[in-house]
């Protein structure tokens, strides 16, 4: 299975992604520059983190028009799965294809941190390796990392299960206290109805080594192998 | 011709950026202010179209990518030539 590591000018994770799944998880995987809108021979997308387009307007809004991510709908409807993590979940609500909006966080401050995460939903092909409840431990780094969605939209996201990650405390207690940016409902990571694209504002790849802030990040990148290879999206290609 | 867009967060969004200047302009003394939202302006030069069509092309781009409806609403001023 071939994975895709989308770079736009300013990203600054698609490095540590790429190495992270070239080197730790041992998987085929290719820089998509942000222009290249022809996403056939991949199974797996990933929008890492940064500064796309300098968070010019606002964090993603540019980059969120941009031919790859055009193309992205398209890919998910074959079966292709996309993960947007940091400003790669910003892009992916400014393209409309994840709910709701990420705004200033709350505090006004930058927060580059720990934060530990309760596992609200196991059962997508981003989380199946992973066990309900489960508390995972990445990092944060960010300024515009607040959930913002309308009332509707929380309730029907909370309905159809697809709030997929909630900052908590190291106990899995999700409290006030354990919200880095004043995310609504201490959302950090939400899917699609579909199950097709899933966003977080964690780094999983800057969590994939022991010696270097843990392992926990790796288990977005088995579940998303276990899914490839299961269902055999790969071979369909 | 000229188009001033002003882009707002919605009425019901909290404007930590807004508070936050609320209570700057407190402690400066001006007592008396209530409420302070930031917001932005976009201008939008426009080449070949009359002001009907002006407008509704910067509209368009409003939608598109100028405001993001989630947490924002817009206004389009035209300003017509040289202002």
């Amino acid at each position: 299975m071939n994975f895709g590591v989308v770079v736009f000018p300013g990203t600054w994770s698609d490095c540590d992604f790429h190495y992270v799944i070239g080197e730790v998880l041992h998987q085929p995987v290719r820089y998509v520059w942000h222009r290249d809108a022809n996403l056939a021979d991949f199974d797996c997308l990933i929008l890492p983190g940064g500064f796309s387009y300098g968070d010019y307007l606002r964090a993603g809004a540019v980059a969120g028009r941009s031919p790859v991510v055009e193309a992205l709908p398209e890919f998910a409807a074959r079966g292709g799965l996309v993960l947007g993590s940091c400003n790669g979940f910003q892009i992916l609500c400014e393209a409309r294809l994840l709910p709701g909006a990420l705004m200033r966080n709350e505090c006004l401050q930058y927060r580059c941190q720990s934060t530990y995460l309760v596992v609200e939903n196991a059962d997508t092909a981003f989380t199946r390796a992973m066990r309900p409840g489960q508390v995972l431990k990445m990092p944060i780094s960010h300024g515009e990392g607040k959930y913002h969605a309308d009332s509707e939209t929380i309730r029907s996201l909370k309905a159809k299960n697809q709030i997929v990650f909630r900052y908590c405390t190291e106990n899995g207690r999700v409290v006030k206290e354990a919200n880095p940016n004043g995310s609504m409902d201490n959302i950090a990571g939400v899917i699609n109805e579909e199950g097709t694209v899933l966003g977080l504002m964690p780094h999983p790849e800057r969590a994939a080594e022991a010696a270097v802030g843990g392992t926990d990040g790796t288990l977005i990148f088995h579940s998303i192998l276990n899914t490839l290879v299961e269902d055999g999206s790969f071979l369909k290609r | 011709m000229k188009a001033r867009v002003l882009v707002r967060l919605k009425p019901s969004i909290l404007d930590a950026q807004g508070a936050t200047v609320k209570r700057a302009l407190d402690g400066l003394g001006f007592a008396e202010v209530q409420d302070v939202r930031v917001g932005k302006v976009v201008d939008v030069e426009i080449a070949g179209l009359g002001p009907d069509d002006a407008r509704r092309r910067v509209e368009e781009m409003c939608t598109r990518l100028l405001c993001n409806p989630v947490i924002e609403d817009f206004t389009v001023e035209m300003l017509g030539e040289g202002r």
